[in-house]
């Protein structure tokens, strides 16, 4: 692993974690003694030869980085014949990207001397990473999960159970990942002493979309490497999928200082922006402040925050993290949206062309890279972040496309 | 000066805690908030923490929460908070508002503070907005005329229980417990321990809340806070039509006490 991966950059935020008006801390008081430790273990660990070379051999011999890159010729035949080369984090151990920052911030709980870990979960994909690196390292795990999500998604809360963690459906709200969030910052409050909460997306406060964002880093380090190995030169567009933002952050600070690399975030477009069932915070949000940070939100003009909608769990979120309402003000990056048929025609298009079944939060990068690539024609160079693998979402194809057994 | 030094100092005139009772707006229906407020008042509430309804209460246990999903499902708009103010006002009661913060950035931070003045509210309390992040506000609090009053934790350092007195006006609120609102069987002992702390950086009053939810529990605090905040009794007493009796045997309870000194 590259060395520097979590070393600070130029991109950080101010000390009190404020990109430009984003982020910062809004929180209860009681929480920010936590937040802070936090702030002040990572601030040492992030520059600890020790803990760079513990969190690299995990990363290595446990996760299985680096993941690799392949080309995708045949899904790229329907992107107007630009090429197109897939990040492979569904090939990482438990199936998406968020076994990277999981490992992590698990190594910081120790380090700070906690003993039990608390997460939220949408697709699922963050608490099975969360209860394996707990199963790993002998922490206590719970996990929170909105009961829509539960329903949806349960193959992976039978994955979380299997491996010791208790899995908590939560009832309030819109019962999905926002109100599990809720629902982790109640229990936070209560239990801090001796609890960190293993946040699973680039938002929330101070510190978290740094940290998060830097254990992602390796993402954007790796696939850097990698394409200029194969293809021989910079992608045109790197293009991820935006729920809270953190496998997009992590590619794209890869790129970040490569001026002719486009940056484009997709955003679960659900039934369509015009509607109001989607999740495009980016698109459609305003700012607000939600889960402890100023970024841009879905509300009301009240300030409640709405529901957000998407066929994807993972990406059903009305926030998202601050350094990418940071990103979208200055022009750096690109956020469109995707709908529910676009993400599902995408899905279905990758697992029968290339053999690879994406998760459904990954298939909105890959609609994503079918219009850019129609854009830049066969001269262009797409980089995809595929997130996280398939198998999770069979529920949700089965009853999009009506793959039951034939009789 | 403070708008509620007048509250506080009446009650230290009796040597006692004032009784600080929290409703959210709207609950159990926009008028039915402005009646029980009343009865608050009357039988006797020093001060009443009108609570503003929102979505995504993370400090809230399980009953406030309810309380405000109910508000919110009959139709409450940020734009009721002020006539339910006004109405506090009208009884011959004092209001401060509980909101939190993304309410008061989507109506304008100085907007709110005005017609929250207008309607004769006395403060604001944040439970989410840290002095750190709160330039705008203090900036607009202080145009205005409002206390604001932020809080204090059992895990805050000495710096920061520093800052937010120096940040604060009208009174401290010392959340008593780790964790969330809601009525519980003991009062904790971090409180007094938290009071003590808090008194060596501010001669400001300081109430203190979470969990409490009868007399004999506001008598206990009441022995060393200047005021006993109950919000989930409240709300818990609206559905069981004994809100005037809870008040009655609150008021009793910082009575019990002499006041902190
Ligand atoms: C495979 C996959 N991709 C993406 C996401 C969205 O999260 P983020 O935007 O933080 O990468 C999730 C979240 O559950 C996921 O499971």
């Amino acid at each position: 692993m590259a060395r520097g991966q979590l070393a600070p950059t130029p991109h950080d935020p101010d000390e009190r974690g404020h990109f430009g008006p984003w982020g910062g801390r809004f929180m209860p008081e009681a929480l920010i003694a936590a937040v802070d430790e936090l702030a002040a273990f990572y601030e040492k660990a992030r520059v600890d030869p020790e803990f760079l070379d513990e969190f690299a051999r995990l990363l290595r011999d446990f996760a299985g980085r680096p993941s690799l890159l392949t080309e995708a010729p045949k899904f790229a035949a329907h992107a107007g014949g630009a090429r197109v080369f897939l990040k492979r984090e569904d090939l990482n151990h438990t199936g998406s990207h968020k076994i990277n920052n999981v490992l992590g911030q698990a190594l910081l709980t120790k380090r700070m001397g906690k003993k039990r870990v608390i997460a939220e979960t949408g697709a699922g994909q963050h608490g099975v990473a969360t209860a394996t690196a707990c199963a790993l390292m002998g922490l206590d795990c719970v996990v929170y999960m909105g009961e829509v999500d539960t329903e949806r998604q349960a193959l992976n809360v039978a994955r979380m159970r299997l491996l010791g963690a208790k899995v908590i459906p939560v009832k309030t709200g819109s019962r999905t990942l926002k109100d599990a969030i809720n629902e982790a910052l109640r229990d936070w409050v209560a239990n801090v002493d001796d609890t960190h909460y293993l946040l699973g997306t680039a938002a929330g406060p101070h510190p978290f979309p740094v940290l998060v964002r830097d254990f992602h880093r390796i993402i954007g380090i790796e696939a850097r490497e990698q394409i200029l190995a194969k293809a021989g030169r910079l992608p045109d567009v790197v293009a991820a999928c935006v729920g809270g933002g953190s496998n997009a952050i992590g590619i794209f600070h890869g790129f970040i200082d490569d001026p002719s690399v486009r940056l484009v975030g997709l955003e679960p477009g659900g039934d369509g922006i015009e509607t109001s069932r989607h999740g495009a915070t980016l698109t459609a949000g305003t700012p607000g402040s939600l889960h402890g940070a100023m970024s841009y939100v879905l509300q009301d003009s009240d300030g409640q925050i709405a529901e957000a909608h998407s066929i994807s769990a993972g990406l059903d979120y009305p926030g998202v993290g601050p350094e990418h309402a940071f990103l979208k003000d200055s022009g750096r990056a690109e956020y469109r949206p995707v709908t529910d048929a676009q993400a599902m025609e995408a899905f279905a298009l990758l697992s029968r062309e290339e053999g690879i079944i994406p998760a459904v939060e990954s298939a909105h990068a890959l609609a994503g890279a079918l219009v850019l690539g129609r854009e830049l024609g066969p001269e262009g160079l797409i980089l995809v972040n595929l997130s996280g693998r398939g198998d999770k979402d069979m529920d949700t194809a089965i009853k999009w496309f009506g793959l039951g057994v034939e009789s | 000066m403070s708008r509620l030094e007048p509250v506080f100092s009446a009650c230290r005139a009796e040597a006692r805690a004032a009784l600080i009772g929290y409703l959210p707006a709207g609950y159990p229906t926009l008028e039915g908030s402005k009646d029980v407020l009343r009865t608050m008042v009357s039988a006797g509430c020093d001060l009443v923490e009108v609570g503003l309804p929102f979505s995504d209460p993370v400090m809230d246990g399980v009953t406030i929460q309810r309380a405000a999903e109910q508000a919110l499902r009959g139709g409450f708009r940020v734009r009721d908070l002020f006539g339910v103010v006004e109405s506090v006002a009208e009884a011959g009661g004092r209001a401060v508002v509980m909101t939190y913060w993304n309410p008061v950035l989507a109506y304008g931070v100085d907007r709110f503070a005005r017609d929250l003045a207008a309607a004769g509210g006395l403060g604001v309390i944040t439970p989410d907005l840290v002095p750190d992040e709160g330039a705008a506000w203090i900036e607009a609090t202080d145009a205005h005329d409002l206390d604001r009053i932020f809080l204090v934790a059992p895990s805050s350092t000495e710096e920061r229980i520093d800052l937010t007195a120096r940040s604060s006006r009208g009174f401290l609120y010392a959340t008593s417990v780790m964790g969330v609102t809601g009525a519980r069987d003991v009062v904790s002992s971090a409180a007094p321990a938290l009071v003590k702390r808090v008194r060596e950086h501010t001669d400001m009053p300081i109430g203190v809340g979470l969990g409490v939810r009868n007399g004999a529990q506001a008598a206990e605090l009441a022995a060393f806070a200047d005021g006993v905040i109950v919000g989930s009794a409240f709300v818990s007493a609206v559905r069981d039509d004994t809100v005037a009796a809870l008040t009655t045997d609150l008021a009793n309870g910082v009575r019990q006490a002499p006041a902190a000194v």
